[in-house]
């Protein structure tokens, strides 16, 4: 059931995101990455989960490019993201959708004009179009009657849906959410789940989701990849995740403390910290 | 290793201001793509100078009064008090307008040029621009240091102005120096070079004041005492240069 290679799960077209052993670290003694393989199918949810810590964030980084591996190959559209000079770099981001931990709402915009943004920056469109444009999108989150607020009078799971009408506003083909049930009332939590399915399903936006919320994400997942030590340690469909018998899948998965990913944080012996000398 | 750690640390300086004239080549390079956004600039202006209005006034009101006490009492002793006007004219545009200018200027607009942008950069909003494809030097820094620029040189400007009326009230209205010798030995010795003299200090000013505001903002560490520890950096090193570059170019003035 294991399978840490990048086999694109159940699609025909190629896949639109490819990362191929890619060895990453941030100096430090531990790589966050070696040897990462997985890719993302056309079309589909595709779920990258992990306990915290597994550099689930910076593998967003790198594919959209804003770190740069030590060595691997990162393909996202077919391109090679870390070998993109800046122009064609930020022609790439266009075409991609992200959504923040914390939504990243500019602070100084009202909520308007934070959906508008990438449209004033990127488009020449007339004032009505953007107008209603922005408020399509904003009506898609549920928050068109918030378009006058600024994002400081937002709740958290408002401010992220906020976020994700500002990601569909230049209509990606790619969407990627960064824990997007983080700190979210089981209400929003619902609210978020149902329209990163609605969006994949409406207007068929491959999407990457990382998240550690493994029962909210199984629910709407097509293919699933677990994250662990730098690599991938299972991957497959929700249900074959749940199913799969090795013990750190089994850990993350039921949720248990104690396991390959061991509770305690690398320390000397217990006792003899206690009592030895300072 | 000793060794190791003594040439980096020696290096550091060098280091820093390699890397803060890198910075300014890419804002200059964003200077014209900014100008597309007129209003943003004006904005930009407005937050750094009309704001900062009323602690230039006040403190350049109060500087040219002690100017008018202190040249009063100097010139007194040398029965020259009616030229009290040129003096304080003079030492007003020449020096204390733009550099004093300057140090609050790094105080007052430098501290939240660089909070705000590094407040930014702690809560991912400049990361998210970068993944709009919107580059943060053009859209964040680039109108922010052009406010700083062109809000400089207008409020030195205005502080000698008031610190001359500040310097007519002691000297004409309180100690009876006469108006017209006051105003006439202002207009027949202050020349075109004294306010150039002004004018280049104060554009100098506000580049380093503005960029080492946006600069450390930009590269403040993402919390809470990343941005404070940035807020500091900015005042300190925007008063060391300001004073340094006062005395450069005085001298060349001179």
């Amino acid at each position: 059931m294991s399978n840490p290679d990048p086999a694109p799960p159940a699609a025909d077209a190629p896949p639109v995101v490819r990362v191929t052993d890619v060895h990453y670290g941030l100096g430090g003694t531990t790589p966050v990455f070696s040897g990462l393989n997985l890719a993302a199918a056309s079309g589909q949810i595709t779920a990258v989960l992990g306990p915290s810590g597994t550099g689930k964030t910076t593998l967003l980084r790198l594919l959209m490019g804003m770190i740069r591996p030590h060595s691997g190959s990162v393909e996202v559209f077919g391109q090679q993201v870390p070998a993109l000079a800046r122009a064609p770099l930020y022609q790439l981001r266009r075409r991609v959708g992200m959504l923040f931990q914390n939504g990243a709402l500019l602070t100084d915009l009202t909520v308007f004009e934070n959906v508008a943004f990438p449209l004033r920056e990127h488009t020449r469109l007339p004032e009505s179009l953007l107008r209603r444009l922005v408020l399509m999108k904003l009506q898609a989150v549920g928050l068109r009657g918030a378009a006058s607020l600024m994002p400081a009078a937002l709740s958290g799971g408002m401010a992220r849906r906020v976020a994700l009408a500002r990601a569909i506003v230049m209509d990606p083909e790619l969407l990627i959410y960064d824990e997007p049930f983080v700190g979210l009332d089981p209400i929003s939590m619902g609210m978020v789940m149902r329209l990163i399915q609605a969006l994949n399903q409406s207007l068929g936006i491959t999407s990457i989701v990382v998240t550690h919320d493994v029962q909210e994400i199984s629910r709407i997942a097509h293919y699933s990849y677990l994250l662990a030590g730098g690599r991938v340690v299972a991957a497959g469909t929700p249900a074959q995740l749940h199913e799969d018998q090795a013990p750190v899948v089994q850990q993350f998965m039921n949720g248990l403390p104690d396991g390959p990913v061991p509770f305690h944080y690398p320390a000397p012996d217990y006792f003899a910290q206690l009592l030895g000398s300072p | 290793m000793r060794g190791r750690a003594l040439i980096d640390h020696m290096s550091d300086p060098i280091v820093r201001i390699g890397r803060i004239g890198l910075f300014l080549l890419r804002v200059l390079a964003q200077l014209l793509p900014a100008l597309a956004r007129p209003r943003e600039i004006v904005a930009q202006v407005f937050n750094c100078g009309a704001r900062s209005l009323v602690i230039i006034m006040l403190s350049g009101l109060f500087v040219g009064m002690v100017l008018g006490l202190q040249g009063y009492a100097l010139l007194q002793r040398f029965g020259s008090e009616s030229s009290l006007g040129v003096a304080a004219a003079l030492g007003l545009i020449r020096e204390l307008g733009p550099v004093i200018t300057a140090l609050l200027f790094a105080g007052r607009a430098g501290t939240s040029l660089t909070s705000e942008i590094g407040l930014m950069r702690a809560t991912d909003q400049l990361s998210a621009m970068e993944m709009m494809a919107v580059d943060p030097v053009r859209r964040i820094v680039a109108p922010r240091f052009l406010g700083a620029l062109i809000a400089m040189p207008l409020l030195a400007t205005i502080f000698s102005c008031i610190g001359i009326y500040g310097a007519q009230l002691v000297g004409v209205e309180q100690m009876g120096i006469d108006s017209g010798t006051f105003w006439s030995q202002i207009q027949s010795n202050v020349e075109l070079r004294d306010i150039a003299e002004q004018l280049v200090k104060s554009l100098v000013f506000g580049l380093t004041c503005g960029l080492l505001a946006v600069y450390e903002g930009y590269h403040a560490e993402p919390t809470a005492e990343g941005v404070s520890l940035a807020t500091t950096r900015t005042v300190v090193s925007s008063a060391v240069v300001t004073l340094v570059l006062d005395y450069l170019i005085t001298a060349t003035f001179i």
